[in-house]
């Protein structure tokens, strides 16, 4: 499959009173053309500082690339002049931001907010702008496009909004759309009515979306990969099968197992124990073993480097090793086991 | 929208009767007697002359009286500042140089001052930002009259760009008074564009436009500008006021003659009338600058064009 962008060894700062705070400590990933690639992790985990950094969003004030690159179109997007990105920003890479209530211009019509990337990045007309506008309008389900045209924000529902966002997102048929949790502000039936959208646009103009997501519910449902952050880092991707069904790294059965679900009749919910790294001196070895009930001598000394399970399937954890005992997850993240061939507790068809 | 007016002047009537019922009261409490060298006069002699102008009349029927000239448009007559003369001329004969260097003073101020703001807000923590800063501190903490004559002895006596007082060769002799009256509100504007303009600039939907591929001025001036403008107009009024007081000051030193310079005068000489007189006249036109900065808010603000008025 086509590579569209690589993130590779990526290490990024922020400079801050504090100290430096090292936000991003080598994040390696490929997105291919079309897919979903889902992005979870925890809060602070460096979601959206890894997403923010692709678009070079973040304040050039404090933040600094310390390392690696961003492969896209040949070209390293960390090296390029802000003229440069801006021609990139909105026509090659787009974004979704998490609420769309502050995401659009309080005193700018949202016509003109459509217009903007086209006029910017195509060369049409004022009027032609105009007419892709009301068809993008109508392509993300807004009634009456026309209508709505020369109307301010405020009189549209925060769905409706969120709609809006994504009909800019995708005025000049980006080929990244980078989410940054696009349906967390909205209630469930909204939320899964943008699901549904963002899945049809994304078959229509085979665009390859970054998803990222509290939501281990909405990652089963939009993606087709899943990178698992924690402190920096990704610490585990796969398919959403592997990483479901046959997770490795303890802070992966730790998240899942905090999901509620409804084959586990399971009431109680399960928190991971400890506060994520302190990113202004992160720990020496793998930053989740403080937390981690399997850590051992060496994940106290050592980063683990990343144990290839499959072709796709990647984890950073010691467990890994050929010299590590065999530990045993927990029970639940068992039972989503037995149904993956290849696990080691498989135990045939689920039916 | 036009109910929203209505209730708006109905409110501004009843403040303004308020006003001048208590400016009244305030007046006759006030010692002083606008009766020149009253002590020299007999009693006949006084009481001839208060009986004149109404001063003999129970105070309630002097306060009848006056508040039925002032439904009329009758502010009563100048008693000994311009003997005579109808209280409501002498302030319309004065108004053209007051609302002249005014209006400069205030236009000059809020421009400048909203360049001075949205410079500082783009280069922060830059030495342009702290100049402006400074600027701003100067203009809010000295007053009008240090301004007033400082600008008098550098540019008006020493460099003689400017006549230094007087009220004779037209435009030129407003250039002075308008600079000096515009420190405070460029100060006023410069400061709080600098604040709104950091706060919008680090909104959503500013990332949002960068996201869309807008460049770093069609940031600035597309999408915030706008933003970071619409609360300016809440301190309009708090300027217009800066403006009246700032010109009482600066109409005497400049010896312009307007209402300021005349205001001050009946105080003086506690010419009841035109004091009086005076403070309606500026009560009614700081209430139709609250009204008008309201108004303006509505046009310029969409969210609360449509819900018709701000509550
Ligand atoms: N502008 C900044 N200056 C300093 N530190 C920052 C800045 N932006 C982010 N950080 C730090 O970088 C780390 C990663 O933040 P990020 O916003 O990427 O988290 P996230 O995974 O998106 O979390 P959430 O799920 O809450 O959105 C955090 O520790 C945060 O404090
Ligand atoms: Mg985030």
């Amino acid at each position: 499959m086509e590579k569209i962008l690589q993130v590779k060894d990526l290490e990024l700062s922020f400079n801050t009173f504090g100290g430096e705070v090292k936000a991003i400590r080598g994040v390696n990933f490929d997105l291919y053309k079309g897919e979903t690639l889902a992005i979870v992790g925890e809060s602070g985990s460096g979601k959206s500082v890894t997403t923010k950094s692709i678009m070079r969003l973040l304040p050039e004030s404090s933040a600094e690339f310390k390392n690696g690159e961003i492969l896209f179109g040949g070209r390293d997007l960390t090296k390029l002049s802000d003229k440069e990105m801006q021609k990139i920003r909105g026509k090659d890479i787009s974004m979704i931001f998490q609420d769309p209530m502050t995401s659009l211009n309080p005193t700018m019509p949202i016509g003109r907010q459509i217009t903007e990337p086209l006029l910017k990045h195509q060369k049409i007309s004022k009027s032609e702008a105009r007419k892709v506008a009301i068809d993008l309008l109508r392509l993300v389900g807004m009634p009456k496009p026309e209508l709505r045209m020369k109307q301010y924000p405020h009189q549209f529902s925060g769905g409706q909004r969120q709609r809006i966002v994504i009909a800019i997102s995708l005025a000049c048929n980006p080929q990244v759309l980078i989410a940054d949790e696009p349906t967390t502000a909205l209630d469930v039936t909204i939320q899964a009515q943008i699901l549904e959208l963002m899945k049809d646009l994304q078959k229509k103009i085979d665009t390859s979306i970054i998803f990222i997501t509290h939501d281990l519910g909405v990652v089963a449902n939009v993606a087709d990969r899943v990178a698992v952050m924690y402190g920096g880092k990704i610490v585990e991707i796969g398919t959403v099968d592997e990483i479901f069904y046959n997770p490795q790294h303890p802070y992966t059965w730790g998240l899942l197992s905090s999901m509620p679900s409804l084959d586990t009749e399971d009431a109680k919910l399960y928190a991971i124990p400890g506060t994520p790294p302190d990113l202004l001196d992160p720990p020496k070895g793998d930053a989740f073993a403080l937390r981690s009930e399997y850590a051992m001598k060496i994940d106290m000394e050592m980063d683990p480097p990343f144990f290839k399970i499959s072709d796709t399937h990647m984890a950073a954890t010691w467990l890994l090793h050929p010299d590590a005992p065999q530990v045993e997850p927990p029970l639940s993240v068992i039972e989503r086991m037995k149904k993956f061939p290849g696990s080691r507790y498989y135990e045939g068809s689920a039916n | 929208m036009a109910r929203y007016i209505g209730k708006r002047i109905i409110y501004m009537v009843i403040t303004l009767a308020l006003i001048a019922t208590f400016t009244f009261f305030l007046m006759k409490i006030l010692p002083g007697s606008p009766i020149a060298s009253a002590d020299k006069l007999s009693p006949e002699q006084r009481a001839v002359v208060e009986a004149r102008y109404g001063l003999d009349d129970p105070l309630p029927v002097q306060y009848f009286n006056y508040m039925f000239g002032l439904v009329q448009g009758d502010l009563g007559i100048s008693i000994n500042q311009f003997k005579g003369a109808d209280v409501t001329d002498v302030i319309l004969s004065r108004m053209g140089p007051s609302a002249q260097i005014g209006f400069q003073g205030m236009l000059l101020g809020t421009v400048l001052g909203i360049l001075l703001g949205m410079i500082a807000a783009l280069r922060q923590n830059t030495w342009v930002d702290y100049s402006s800063t400074i600027v701003a501190i100067i203009g809010i903490s000295i007053p009008s009259f240090v301004f007033a004559s400082m600008l008098q002895y550098f540019l008006g006596l020493k460099l003689g760009w400017f006549p230094v007082a007087l009220w004779k060769d037209g435009f030129m002799s407003s250039v002075l008074p308008s600079i000096a009256l515009a420190m405070f509100p460029l100060a006023t504007a410069a400061r709080f564009i600098r604040t709104e303009m950091i706060e919008v600039l680090s909104s959503d939907y500013i990332t949002l436009a960068k996201a869309k591929g807008a460049s770093g001025s069609e940031i600035a001036f597309k999408h915030a500008f706008r933003n970071a403008l619409i609360p300016l107009i809440t301190v309009l009024g708090p300027m217009a006021v800066g403006i009246l007081t700032g010109s009482l000051v600066v109409e005497q030193i400049f010896a312009i003659p307007g209402i300021g310079e005349q205001f001050v005068k009946s105080i003086m000489v506690s010419d009841f009338s035109i004091i009086m007189g005076t403070t309606i006249f500026f009560s009614v036109f700081l209430i139709l600058v609250i009204l008008i900065v309201d108004i303006m808010y509505g046009i310029i603000d969409p969210r609360i064009r449509l819900s018709g008025g701000k509550s």
